[in-house]
């Protein structure tokens, strides 16, 4: 009883920086805008600017961001479920598969200035790829109205984060189907097509559904990218950034409020995701 | 005529042979078990049968169609795994009805045959529960029906009972064998475990080195195993180098009367099998008489109605399985003799180093 009591003491010890930075940094912080978001400039409450923010161009914000979050999260995740599967399954030889695992965990984690000065100096109007689609092969990508600083191009590098994050999270799911389940259902009569839509991907559609909309939450809250290509792309990261620090758009309430939105953007969509996960997994453990 | 034939089965991992010329033939409704150590390709013969892996020579043959070429889902073979393969996502009933729906059976058959299999298995109650709400026993009855559901042309077995545990697996190994006999269905069986084997089958096919050793009756297998590796395997025996000689065999400086030895020649080294069941045990008392060898005690191993006790003297190292109450009066230390009978002991001509047998871990198959 005494050592229990000892180890948890301990325990409390071991974890209080990580709790501590926590409040400070997450909680205090979230506190904050959640308060001033009902807060005007004279220090007291309104719904003002949460009523600000259904109209243009700050619900346009939300639009764009919504829209380049779901279809980037929906691309990546299909297509990061097909890499994935393709990298692990039998017969696949086993260096693709830990070049794969390796690269997706460099990949994932790249991303902000970096990642935005990569795709202007490959893909911007006088990057190496643009010019060499140009000048080697005949073919003006800006011609056929490709832009990097349109939300396609802002979405095009936003799959370089996504592919490999799906990768990384439907990798151990993957893995998680069993052989025996294939083979059986083989056994019973069924084609590879009828395992994997009675089968596969029943089993794997729980962790499907937690692996998209994690890339919908990474792209929605992705920042520095879409600031490095174009910092007046129609994104509500982008707004929050100019209106909470911007030396023009200064309105530090008007941020808290958006970012309040955004708290209620993803609520919603966690209150879409719980029951679809929750039917998805009612036969798991 | 052989219901399942398999040809001359060759199969190479490398430079393994995992099997070198499989030859089976097994009537319509009987039931072999495959039976050998870890390695001995017991589990590559079961999935070269099931289509999940093609031979690289050799042909399947099951009621004169040749099946070598053909996919595992046109195969029409139950099979059951060694352990959990049931779909998770599926309630029993839903992993039962899995083939006839690929099939597509009319809805209120299939749920009539479903019934009627949960019920042959005993899980009736248990029809919508999903396989992590079922015992390890109850999903392996569930994948027996499953494959049963689909009234495959042969059922195959592989380890189904390995993961379960000691009172579970007899249960269910009697289970298999009833419903077996009940839809007379051709059946493979693949274990390492010889008990098992000869408990149900009605023949055992021994395979060691991807070659069969030996084939025949759980009766035969046991009383006259061909091979020094048979005879090891199966059951426990003793084994007695020695050299025919006038009149039998000479073993640690006794001359055994053994009845097979007569017709062998003489100086040849032979095995002599001997069952701890056919040896007579006493207390030794100084003469020394046919057939007997003394020692002392050393350990005594109780196994219920009989007590195995194992005897080491100069040369001899033998072990015997004596009544319980017997065992009594023959404590550890005790001198004792052994008896051998003349007849009941086998003879096998000694060609080379006795093979050893690798420990076979408790789930592995292949």
């Amino acid at each position: 009883m005494r050592s229990g009591r000892r180890r948890l003491s301990f325990a409390w010890i071991a974890t209080l920086p990580f709790f501590a930075y926590t409040i400070l940094f997450l909680f205090l912080p979230a506190a904050s805008v959640l308060i001033g978001a009902f807060q005007n400039d004279k220090s007291g409450y309104s719904l003002s600017n949460i009523r600000t923010l259904f109209h243009h161009p700050y619900i346009d914000a939300y639009e764009g961001s919504i829209k380049l979050s779901l279809v980037t999260a929906a691309i990546g995740g299909i297509a990061g479920l097909f890499i994935a599967y393709a990298a692990l399954r039998e017969g696949t030889p086993k260096w693709i598969r830990s070049t794969l695992t390796t690269f997706s965990g460099v990949a994932a984690n790249f991303g902000g200035i970096p990642l935005a000065f990569a795709f202007i100096a490959s893909l911007g109007p006088l990057g190496v790829l643009t010019l060499f689609f140009k000048n080697q092969l005949h073919f003006d990508i800006t011609a056929h109205g490709f832009s990097l600083f349109s939300m396609t191009g802002i979405g095009l590098a936003y799959m370089y984060f996504q592919l490999p994050l799906m990768i990384l999270v439907i990798a151990p799911a993957i893995d998680g189907v069993r052989k025996e389940w294939r083979e059986a259902s083989a056994n019973l009569g069924a084609s590879q097509f009828q395992f994997w839509r009675y089968v596969g991907i029943p089993v794997l559609m729980p962790s499907i559904l937690g692996a998209i909309i994690l890339l919908f939450g990474n792209a929605f809250a992705a920042y520095a990218t879409a600031y490095g290509i174009n910092s007046g792309a129609n994104l509500i990261t982008i707004f929050i950034g100019a209106y909470y620090s911007g030396n023009v758009l200064n309105n530090p309430h008007l941020a808290q409020a958006m970012a309040f939105g955004m708290f209620v953007v993803l609520a919603v969509m966690m209150i879409v995701y719980i029951p679809l996960q929750r039917r998805a997994a009612r036969w798991a453990k | 005529m052989a219901y399942l034939e398999l040809q001359n089965l060759h199969r190479d991992f490398g430079t393994v042979k995992a099997l070198d010329g499989i030859e089976i033939e097994l009537g319509e409704g009987e039931f072999l078990s495959l039976l050998g150590p870890s390695g001995c390709g017991k589990t590559t013969a079961l999935r070269l049968v099931a289509g999940f892996d093609r031979p690289d020579a050799g042909a399947i043959v099951v009621d004169g169609k040749n099946l070598t070429n053909v996919a595992p889902n046109k195969r029409d073979m139950g099979m059951v795994f060694q352990a959990y393969s049931l779909f998770p996502n599926m309630t029993a009933r839903q992993n039962v009805e899995y083939g006839l729906r690929i099939r597509g059976k009319d809805r209120a058959d299939r749920r009539k045959r479903v019934s009627d299999l949960l019920e042959l298995v005993g899980l009736g109650h248990a029809a919508d529960r999903y396989p992590h709400q079922l015992s390890g026993g109850m999903q392996q009855r569930v994948a027996l029906a499953r494959a049963l559901a689909i009234e495959p042309r042969v059922l195959l077995l592989d380890e189904p009972l390995s993961a379960l545990d000691a009172k579970v697996r007899v249960q269910l190994r009697e289970e298999i064998r009833r419903i077996q006999l009940d839809l007379g269905i051709t059946t493979l069986y693949v274990t390492h475990d010889q008990e098992e084997a000869l408990s149900v089958s009605d023949h055992v096919a021994v395979m060691y080195g991807g070659r069969i050793e030996q084939m025949g009756s759980p009766a035969e297998m046991y009383s006259a195993p061909a091979t020094p590796f048979v005879a090891e395997f199966i059951g426990t025996m003793n084994r007695l180098e020695g050299t025919v000689v006038d009149g039998g065999v000479e073993h640690a400086g006794t001359t055994l009367r053994i009845e097979a030895a007569q017709e062998r020649p003489r100086g040849e080294r032979v095995l002599v099998l001997v069952r701890p069941e056919t040896v007579e045990v006493g207390p030794a008392n100084g003469g020394s008489g046919v057939n007997t060898l003394v020692g002392n005690v050393v350990t005594q191993t109780f196994l219920g109605p009989v007590t195995r006790l194992k005897i080491l003297g100069e040369g001899v190292d033998v072990i015997a399985d004596v009544p319980t109450q017997k065992a009594l009066s023959l404590p550890v230390g005790t001198r004792v003799a052994a008896v051998l009978p003349a007849e009941g002991a086998r003879l096998l001509v000694l060609k080379e180093d006795l093979p050893q047998i690798p420990e076979e871990p408790a789930s592995a198959s292949r």
